[in-house]
């Protein structure tokens, strides 16, 4: 089994097909789960930890707007222990503030530079490109097992 | 609370026959531990690890390709995300869950007929607004504020 990162971190239908076709998905709501239960922690917004400004200062730098930060924070612990990524473009929910579209170009090229096997594709439409998008991320996780198998 | 209680989503597909109470009713012959609520897009199951994986394996059987299962960070009813303490308006993260939702049947034909022969087209890119039609908007947009 191999923990994929998806991006968009919180959609439905990818953490489903990868967790379907055998993998293990690594998506922002367990992130957020370990945020709100563990101990010493209150509750959102006041729940930042002396040590989620440090990850996020890993990849943007100190003048960039503390909202690209904070969510790089979130995303810290999913890209560090990503073993492969599934991303998907046209994400028309993850449109939002400045916050939000940097976030969004600066977690994709931290994925791109990681040494990892990666998969990008766009959301389907119709029928036809949701059958090919789902046989892409099939072919991709059967391809992952059968590299973690010669590894193993 | 228990150490490993985990929540996860059971969201069906417009095009399953299933209808949200039936999975609960099946989650409640099931009886494990995991406690199910009934929402119009599917369920909130949350329990031990073990108990809700066990629930959702057999929720799936229901119809493997129209039941699509995600985590949830949150547990059902809390206070940050309830919708009946919050005083109203979408719950965060309802936005996504709609998008998704419109594309889960075509996600589910996918599934279903996965080693079909496909062809598909490049699709067109997406053009950007210019920027003329952009001040356009503006003024219309400004005309009729002063207007209406």
């Amino acid at each position: 089994m191999v923990k994929i990162l998806v991006y968009p971190s919180n959609s439905l239908i990818l953490a489903d097909l990868v967790a379907r076709f055998g993998h293990e998905p690594l998506t922002m709501m367990r992130v957020i789960r370990r945020k709100i239960k563990e101990v010493g922690i209150d509750s959102p917004p006041i729940n930042v930890t002396p040590e989620d400004p440090k990850r996020g200062l890993k990849y943007a730098a100190v003048d960039v707007p503390s909202g690209v930060r904070g969510r790089m924070a979130l995303l810290d612990p999913l890209i560090e222990e990503a073993e492969a990524a599934i991303i998907v473009h046209e994400a028309d929910y993850s449109f939002g503030c400045m916050g939000c579209a940097r976030t969004n170009e600066l977690a994709k090229y931290v994925i791109r530079n990681k040494d990892i096997p990666r998969l990008e594709l766009v959301y389907p439409t119709n029928d036809d490109e949701a059958r090919e998008f789902v046989r892409k991320i099939r072919d991709f996780c059967k391809s992952l097992t059968s590299t973690a198998e010669v590894t193993a | 609370m228990v150490s490993d209680e985990t929540t996860k989503m059971v969201v069906l597909a417009e095009s399953s026959p299933i209808l949200p109470s039936e999975l609960a009713l099946r989650a409640y012959e099931l009886s494990t531990d995991a406690v199910v609520k009934e929402t119009c897009y599917g369920l909130i199951v949350t329990g031990s690890e073990k108990s809700v994986d066990e629930t959702i394996k057999e929720l799936r059987k229901l119809d493997p390709s129209g039941i699509f299962v995600k985590d949830r960070g949150f547990p059902p009813g809390d206070s940050r995300r309830c919708r009946a303490v919050r005083g109203g308006g979408p719950r965060p993260g309802f936005h996504q869950l709609e998008r998704e939702s419109n594309i889960l049947p075509n996600i589910s034909y996918g599934l279903e007929n996965i080693e079909e022969p496909s062809d598909v087209k490049g699709r067109e890119k997406r053009k950007k607004l210019t920027i003329d039609r952009f001040i356009e908007i503006i003024e219309e947009q400004s005309k009729e504020d002063v207007n209406g």
